[in-house]
């Protein structure tokens, strides 16, 4: 197999294969904490510390682990972090804890975690894996934060809690609530694939030129 | 402990806190799967069965083994070995003694253990502290609201194929924003029950 390299693994969680834009997983998270931004900030950091150490582990058992178990094993490894993350969150961040309410535990079945161990960790060395795990999440983070951003600054009228609309602003209440957040998502997933599109044919233009 | 009358709960779980529209939960195989409506119909049957006996297993568990060793904090793992376990035995006995329904459900299966709602419904559950039989009435509700939006989905789809959508929109996109709509169709439910 070919040897990964470090900037391929930045390049490709970040953009070129984006967990929730370009591939549509995990989104369920994506949809339901982004009303405020520092809830998203909070689950994508959870996030984050779940996929790096969830890979990392996997990878290290790789060869350890029977084939037809091996997803019970991601699994239990998953949750184990999970458990951490969200005993930290209690203690220190009750706010956030309770706003997250119980899409701090369903951390466990983003689709992400489990694909990400599945497709790159059980093939690969421990310390990619780890970098892996956290360009994918910070892909995640990213997006999180972009549908955050709108949806807070629309519905709220504040950025990260602090009012930047002025006076005469009138909360568009629809982006708070459950369908704004399947518009916002949708206009991001429509503005990362026209720009996608617009880059590839450049390229492919690009090339033909260089011939 | 809230006093809901169960068969309310049951109502709200469809229309009001429906788990895809206004949760969120189990919208990768929702996106996944709803190409056409027989197989939506499948995975729905099969989810609300699941999500029935793994509420009510949940709720035993949780009630009774993990409250009183002070265990609490373990529920994660407990839940999702619990709906393994479970996805697993019903497929065995299903495979042996019916195998029209294992035609019917067999593929759907193993599909379910990742499914986001199944998850999420015990959780909420715990969180906001059902009795036995608000349990099951939640769980069942869930599942059938389930059903019910992802088979309108594969039928909304289904129209999609003859009308032109943007080339960036195509795929998840224009799914996310039809299931934006019908969120927008369901929070006209709103006045009539509130369960959060």
């Amino acid at each position: 197999m070919a040897k990964i390299k470090t900037k391929d693994v930045w390049i490709m969680g970040i953009w070129k294969e984006n967990p929730v834009v370009i591939q549509v997983l995990g989104i369920c998270s994506a949809l339901a904490v982004t009303n405020r931004m520092d809830n998203a900030l909070i689950m994508g950091a959870g996030l984050i510390f779940v996929t790096a150490f969830s890979e990392f582990t996997v990878s290290i058992l790789r060869m350890h682990t029977p084939k037809h178990i091996r997803m019970m094993v991601q699994v239990l490894i998953i949750s184990a972090f999970v458990i951490i993350v969200d005993i930290y969150l209690k203690a220190y961040l009750p706010n956030a804890s309770k706003a997250l309410g119980p899409y701090v535990g369903l951390i466990i079945t983003n689709c992400i975690i489990m694909g990400r161990c599945e497709v790159f960790a059980q093939k690969n060395r421990p310390a990619i894996s780890f970098l892996d795990g956290i360009f994918n999440g910070i892909g995640y983070t990213l997006v999180l934060m972009v549908v955050a951003f709108a949806r807070e600054l629309l519905g709220f009228g504040t950025f990260f809690g602090i009012p930047v609309m002025g006076q005469g602003w009138m909360n568009w209440v629809i982006m708070i609530m459950p369908p704004g957040a399947f518009f916002m998502l949708a206009l991001v997933v429509w503005g990362v694939n026209t720009v996608r599109e617009k880059q590839e044919t450049s390229e492919s233009a690009g090339e033909v030129k260089a011939r | 402990m809230n006093g809901l009358n169960p068969f309310v709960l049951f109502a709200a779980s469809i229309f009001t806190s429906n788990m895809i529209l206004a949760n969120f939960l189990g919208m990768c195989s929702f996106i996944a799967v709803s190409k056409d409506i027989k197989t939506s119909l499948g995975l729905g049957q099969a989810v609300t069965f699941v999500l029935t006996f793994t509420t009510v297993i949940n709720y035993l568990l949780y009630r009774y083994v993990l409250i009183p060793m002070n265990l609490e904090y373990l529920r994660y793992i407990v839940f999702i070995i619990s709906i393994a376990a479970f996805v697993q035995l019903v497929e065995m006995i299903v495979e042996r003694q019916l195998p029209v329904l294992h035609h019917a459900l067999g593929i759907f299966l193993p599909l379910i253990t990742v499914n986001c709602a199944i998850l999420g419904v015990s959780l909420f559950m715990v969180i906001r502290k059902y009795s036995l039989v608000q349990s099951v009435a939640f769980g069942f509700g869930s599942g059938v609201g389930w059903t019910m939006a992802i088979v309108a989905l594969a039928g909304l789809k289904k129209r999609l194929n003859e009308s032109r959508v943007p080339k960036g929109l195509r795929g998840a996109g224009i799914t996310l924003i039809i299931t934006g709509l019908m969120a927008l169709g369901f929070m006209g439910f709103s006045g009539m029950v509130q369960i959060s």
